[in-house]
């Protein structure tokens, strides 16, 4: 009877269990579905974003600005690693600092310095708890609602320390969000600013467009003005992308558990119901073995 | 009457306006400056200010801009704004807010105040009040 009662307790526990990650996986699909919206929403800028700069970069040549040039004595490296605040996501958290301690070990061998800005708990208690230098770190900004300021604010910051010397290369560490199934951690080189691209053109305007604008200021003031905003949008590109990344890891995962927890709810069902007919078998044993001694 | 133009403001956050326009009036950094349909291919940068425009019914609009870049093009405008706000969207309590917290930063003696943020702060939400008490 002991085993009965035991086996009846761990069914209601595991049931409770199920309905947490069940509630969980809900949530987490519902945020999903406003971080892909909001990554939806940056796609224009984005895109007007990276043709204006592409046409630019290729008008005012690639010495325009202090941002392009790479430095030839690189010392210090500082890294913007992106994580999420909570964990119960699977291993998605677990990889992004996997990435960041590869680089980390990198450029330590090679004698640089490095330096960290956590967006995220989790990163940042793991640079805190391998006693990193961190400089700066934002908490309850990814998988929330943000917006740009955050990360112009915090770009700001990256670009001007960039300028006066304090770090060599600035890289970012975030989470790509390529499919449901599917985020991979990425890091990505934020300054000095890789050579830029020319993007395609639009040409579903019925106008033929004219690759020759006039430019107010010149086109080396303007791509001045605009390669620090490059920064901003990529460290914004990135809370995006990570955001989105989290709460697909975290459906994944809360998935896999509510399955796990059918599985055992399953196998638990089989042995109560085992037990409670082995109980019953030998009640009756005993109450056939009673009579039989009593007609003795 | 002349051919509208398509005005489209975006924001890292959303779309603020796509609609056709008549004329839009944007404040460039070297000056304000006016496109009709049929402009050359033009790329300024943009103050903080006020950018206005008429649309397609002949009504005049005014949308509060900080900063950012516009691409004119012979049949559409894009203005790219790190933030844009329509006037009725413009929160005149918090402006005033921020003016006020602009100001003492500004005023106050101490060193480690950034003049540069709290000017364009202050910058900010001046345009914000002219345009939501504009009539």
């Amino acid at each position: 009877m002991a085993q009965l009662k035991e086996v009846q307790l761990k069914i209601a526990a595991v049931k409770k269990t199920k309905q947490i990650t069940k509630a969980m996986n809900m949530v987490a699909a519902s945020r999903l579905r406003s971080a892909q919206n909001n990554s939806d929403a940056f796609k224009p800028y984005a895109a007007k974003f990276a043709e204006v700069l592409g046409s630019l970069a290729e008008k005012a040549g690639e010495e325009a600005s202090p941002l392009l040039v790479p430095r030839e004595n690189v010392k210090r490296v500082h890294i913007v690693l992106c994580t999420s605040d909570r964990g119960l996501c699977g291993g998605f958290n677990a990889n992004l600092i996997n990435k960041a301690k590869k680089i980390l070990e990198e450029k330590t061998q090679q004698g640089m310095d490095v330096s960290f800005t956590c967006f995220g708990r989790r990163g940042k208690d793991w640079a805190r708890k391998s006693k990193q230098n961190i400089v700066d770190e934002h908490i309850g900004v990814v998988g929330g609602t943000f917006n740009f300021s955050i990360a112009g604010n915090s770009g700001r910051k990256l670009v001007d320390k960039f300028l006066d010397g304090s770090y060599d290369e600035v890289f970012v560490i975030y989470s790509e969000f390529m499919s449901m199934a599917k985020q991979v951690p990425i890091s990505a080189q934020l300054l000095p600013i890789p050579p830029i691209e020319k993007v395609d053109q639009e040409t579903d305007d019925n106008s033929p467009y004219l690759a020759e604008h006039i430019c107010e200021p010149s086109a080396e003031v303007l791509l001045g003005d605009l390669l620090p905003r490059n920064v901003y949008v990529q460290v914004y590109r990135a809370l995006l992308e990570t955001s989105t990344s989290e709460h697909a890891a975290r459906m994944m995962a809360m998935d896999n558990a509510t399955k796990a927890c059918n599985d055992m709810l399953e196998n638990l069902t089989m042995i109560y119901n085992k037990a409670r007919q082995a109980a019953i078998t030998a009640e009756l044993m005993d109450i056939v073995g009673g009579a039989e001694a009593l007609k003795g | 009457m002349a051919d509208n133009i398509l005005l489209e403001v975006v924001t890292p956050e959303k779309s603020v306006v796509s609609e056709d326009v008549q004329i839009v009036m944007a404040p460039g950094s070297l000056g304000e400056f006016g496109v009709l349909s049929g402009h050359t291919p033009f790329l300024t940068t943009l103050k903080i200010g006020h950018l206005r425009y008429t649309d397609a019914s002949g009504k005049e609009r005014y949308l509060f801009i900080s900063g950012g870049f516009a691409e004119a093009l012979p049949n559409k405008v894009t203005v790219l704004a790190e933030s844009a706000e329509r006037r009725r969207s413009i929160d005149l309590d918090r402006a005033k807010a921020a003016m006020q917290r602009a100001q003492q930063r500004l005023d106050s003696k101490e060193q480690d105040v950034d003049f540069i943020r709290a000017k364009a702060a202050l910058e900010r939400s001046i345009h914000r009040i002219s345009i939501a008490e504009t009539r």
